[in-house]
């Protein structure tokens, strides 16, 4: 992770908790013919929360966004909105809407037609609706660009104006099938600090697509980490970054290093482990979110790892090992450290200060770290 | 799960939906074609017997269809001259199609496939009477040669014959054997000419190994869309051919109306449909050969 | 590059080959003269005089509209159908029923017009220009389909989700979304039907019976050489018609293509 953004949509746990469910999940299973594409998801989402759906390509997300969104059927299981089962209830009458992936803006409409188009079995008044479309187009930064052809639009714009079409029916959730990814780097950024303004302004619940581990991050209250069909960890953010319950999660987001350990004793509150190049230290039980015994390998975060200079010297542990690898990238550096005893390297990272200078390649080195921030994975 | 549940998900499902679609003219094309072309090979196994047909089932109209030499003749004929067509059709195509995708620029080959297509719709019955015009007797070629002193006598070997009917064939099918061409040649990713240029072929070389092949299956596509329509023509070889340039059709006609044989005209058309697909099948097995390439 | 000029000069005479014999059409159509030959006689309008006075040319010509308009329409709708069910959906025997479908196109006329015939015959149904429709939207619904596939191929699936999902229902989605996007499309398919059915001859001929379309009228006038010259100024307007109908489907194509943000691929085939 090379850029934090402030935690904008982030709420307190007491906040969150007292929050009714709005999506209820159980057991939903998808098949298409023989393949499993949903296998067994159960899941609640909470009342105007910003829920992700992360996962590579192919784990299931989209299947399991267009089965709330009414576009596929299930094969079991039970789906609930606000606490209706939506067996049977086909998209065009359940209270969600979705914004596509490629925004599906009509063509042959204007930016006005699209965004009143969910309106038209709406009983309100002409005036009324003009006004209702007009202040959507207003919410979404659109103002004066009703007249405008649909197709003329850029994609920054087009993804405004599927915005603005999609809230203005107030649904109960938002769906947003990877909205940003056809997106620039620059725009993409914008707009998810954009969304996550949205979306607190107009506190509708939020689901999100994305295979864009650093979105996740940075825009959802939870993620729900999905890999072939199943949810592999739902958390909030943090405890995800932190405490992933797998290696496969955890080599999914940002970066993790590995190492070999070994369980010498498993104590009341946790595990003495011998690990390869750091040596004996002792995990606590809850950084060992998936339980272990015998073989099993700890894993750190490259910014968990501190690079020592000539004459520091390390608050909590060290371990002596060769710079192999050194990586610029400004504001940050990053080393692969080859720790003594251990074959494969080990990448940290630094930031850099100004003062203090980037070592070369094949220099001895210390590196500092403390037994806090090791996770055990089986 | 329920009954209702069930029929629910079957209504919605996929298959249902796609086949309730496509019903209309799936029973359309059931009715008006697969059952006529069914009845057509009934036909071609019952008795003639002047004005009414015999229900009894006899081989007895293949064996005359097949055995007959006039009939022999005019389908060997019809096989020749839709032979012929083709080749020089699809000869004469190749470097109109090749001029398009290659040469013209790509924002003028909308109006140059429309320059081409333009003859194919329109009057063809008052096309081929033109070519009647040009190479009859009294026609433009003879009478401009006459007037340019070139020849004393019209020029009779034009007109009423095969030559005649495989010109007139030619010129009517050409835009049909140009489409196919062009669009595989379209789909040519130009960078893999470059490539092999840049490993050392000449143009010509080039042409050989890479085009060439690739456009195989337009020219495929190509030899069949002119090869079909031409073999069971009727109106060119009734107005140009003169006897000696009747064809399959010609006869399918004289034994429908004509002589209101149905059960011989039956197994003409049946025989002819026969080897048109036969030659299509050669044509679209040699297509798959090219395809996977040379072993 | 000489290659290419080469070329050039090739399909050059080639579109004089293609176009010389519609040439001769105007020149012997104002031409004072029963025979056709050169040199010319002088100039005369009195032969499109005398195709204005002919009432069984009338008859044909009307009956011709009649059969083309209806078969155009009725092929449309199949072509919606098919290509329809075959850009959206997958289902069960499709290569098969769209081969079917399409058999026409590789079918020679005759055939189709031989076996209708013994069928109609067969049941005892008189002929009329109904049975003449019956086999034009036949062998024009092929055509149809081919134009209306790509124009439903450049809808974008999502475009029909985003309606239904904005609480239309299947049925004016259809209405609101998909119709007004693929509308050129179906313009350019009712006219390239039209114009097909407009100019098909052997079906005409087996199935017309005592009511004879244009193309067979005009057939029919081929036996008299004094009639030729009639044919000739006929003919130009044909011409000139095909001319226009085309260029308007071809208008209504390009503009479809433009509308869904598609590429040209270029021709109707």
């Amino acid at each position: 992770m090379t850029t934090s953004a402030p935690p904008l949509s982030k709420v307190s746990e007491a906040e969150r908790a007292a929050r009714k469910p709005l999506i209820e999940l159980e057991n939903i299973q998808k098949y298409y013919g023989d393949y499993h594409a949903l296998r067994g998801i159960t899941a609640t989402i909470r009342q105007g929360e910003f829920f992700s759906l992360l996962g590579p390509s192919g784990c299931g997300k989209t299947t399991l966004l267009r089965t709330i969104a009414g576009f596929e059927d299930v094969s079991s299981g039970v789906l609930r909105i606000d606490g209706r089962s939506m067996d049977g209830v086909p998209a065009n009458r359940r209270p969600t809407n979705m914004v596509f992936q490629s925004y599906a803006i009509f063509p042959h409409l204007t930016v006005e037609q699209n965004v009143g188009f969910g309106l038209r079995r709406d009983p309100r008044s002409r005036a009324d609706k003009d006004r209702a479309v007009q202040e959507a187009l207003e919410m979404v930064g659109l103002k004066g660009y009703g007249k405008r052809a649909a197709h003329a639009m850029s994609g920054g714009q087009r993804q405004r104006v599927a915005l603005a079409r999609a809230l203005i029916l107030k649904p109960k959730v938002l769906l947003l099938d990877e909205p940003l990814s056809a997106l620039d780097k620059k725009m993409r950024e914008q707009m998810q600090v954009e969304l996550i303004k949205l979306q607190r302004q107009v506190g509708i619940t939020f689901i999100l697509v994305t295979h864009d581990q650093e979105e996740a991050l940075v825009m959802s209250d939870r993620i729900a980490v999905m890999f072939e069909g199943q949810i592999a960890q739902l958390d909030d953010p943090e405890t995800l970054y932190r405490l992933p319950r797998s290696r496969q999660v955890a080599d999914f987001i940002g970066t993790m290093n590995f190492l070999p350990a070994t369980i010498a004793t498993t104590t009341v509150d946790g595990f003495d482990v011998e690990v390869a190049g750091l040596g004996n230290c002792h995990i606590a039980a809850r950084q060992s979110p998936g339980a272990a015994t015998g073989e099993v390998s700890v894993g750190f975060r490259p910014e968990t790892l501190t690079l020592l200079y000539e004459g520091q010297t390390a608050t909590d542990r060290e371990s002596p090992g060769v710079i192999e690898e050194v990586v610029y990238y400004g504001d940050m550096t990053y080393y692969d450290v080859r720790l003594d005893g251990v074959a494969a390297p080990v990448r940290l990272s630094m930031r850099n200060v100004f003062g203090r200078p980037v070592l070369d390649r094949g220099t001895r080195t210390r590196v500092a770290w403390s037994p806090g921030a090791l996770v055990l994975f089986r | 799960m329920n009954s209702e549940g069930v029929l629910h998900r079957i209504r919605r499902s996929e298959a249902a939906n796609g086949l309730a679609l496509i019903s209309p003219p799936a029973i359309y094309a059931v009715l008006l074609l697969a059952a006529p072309l069914g009845l057509l090979f009934v036909y071609s196994f019952l008795t003639d017997g002047y004005l009414t047909i015999l229900w009894e089932f006899t081989p007895q109209n293949y064996i005359d269809a097949w055995t007959d030499p006039l009939v022999r003749t005019v389908m060997l004929r019809s096989l020749w001259v839709a032979m012929l067509v083709t080749m020089v059709t699809v000869a004469l195509a190749f470097p109109v199609a090749y001029f398009v995708s290659f040469h013209v620029k790509p924002s003028r080959k909308s109006m140059w496939l429309f320059l081409i297509t333009i003859p194919f719709w329109t009057s063809y019955l008052i096309r081929v009477f033109l070519w009647k015009v040009i190479l009859g007797f009294n026609g433009v070629v003879n009478s401009g040669l006459i007037g340019l002193g070139i020849i004393d006598e019209p020029l009779t070997f034009i007109l009423y014959n095969v030559n005649s009917v495989v010109i007139t064939l030619a010129h009517a099918y050409a835009p049909f054997a140009i489409l196919p061409i062009f669009v595989a040649l379209e789909k040519i990713d130009r960078s893999l000419l470059e490539a092999g240029q840049d490993l050392g072929e000449s143009r010509m070389m080039t042409f050989w190994r890479v085009t060439l092949p690739l456009a195989m299956p337009g020219v495929i596509a190509s030899v069949l869309i002119v090869f079909i329509p031409t073999i069971g023509d009727y109106v060119t070889p009734q107005l140009l051919g003169g006897p000696e340039g009747r064809m399959v059709a010609n006869l399918i006609q004289l034994q429908y109306l004509r002589l209101d044989n149905y059960p011989a005209g039956s197994a003409i058309a049946i025989s002819a449909m026969l080897m048109v697909t036969a030659i299509s099948l050669v044509f679209l097995f040699l297509n798959r050969r090219f395809l996977r390439g040379p072993k | 590059m000489t290659g290419g000029r080469l070329f050039k000069i090739y399909a050059i005479a080639y579109l004089v080959f293609l176009y010389a014999p519609i040439m001769l059409l105007p020149i012997f159509a104002f031409n004072d003269g029963t025979i056709i030959s050169f040199p010319l006689q002088g100039f005369t309008t009195k032969w499109f005089e005398a195709m204005f006075g002919n009432a069984t040319l009338h008859k044909a010509v009307k009956n011709s509209l009649i059969i083309a308009s209806s078969s155009a329409v009725l092929a449309t709708c199949l072509g919606i159908f098919t290509a329809r069910a075959v850009t959206r959906y997958n289902f069960p025997a499709k290569g098969g029923i769209v081969g079917l479908v399409m058999l026409p196109l590789v079918l020679p006329e005759i055939i189709v017009a031989v076996s209708l015939f013994g069928v109609l015959l067969g049941l005892g149904i008189p002929l009329s220009i109904w049975t003449v429709i019956l086999g034009h939207v036949l062998i024009c619904t092929p055509y149809t389909v081919a134009i209306l596939n790509s124009a439903f191929q450049s809808l974008d699936r999502s475009l029909e989700e985003a309606a239904y999902d904005l609480g239309e229902s299947r049925w004016s989605t259809f209405r609101l979304i998909i119709l007004p996007l693929v509308a050129p499309g179906i313009v350019s398919s009712l006219l390239i039907s039209f114009t097909i059915s407009l100019d098909e001859f052997i079906i005409a001929f087996f199935l017309a019976g005592t009511e004879p379309t244009l193309p067979v009228y005009i057939f029919s006038q081929f036996r008299f050489p004094q009639a030729v010259p009639v044919i000739m100024a006929l003919g130009t307007l044909l011409v000139l018609l095909s001319i226009v109908l085309l260029a308007v489907a071809e208008y209504f194509r390009r503009r479809g293509i433009a509308k869904s943000g598609g590429k040209d691929t270029g021709g109707f085939l």
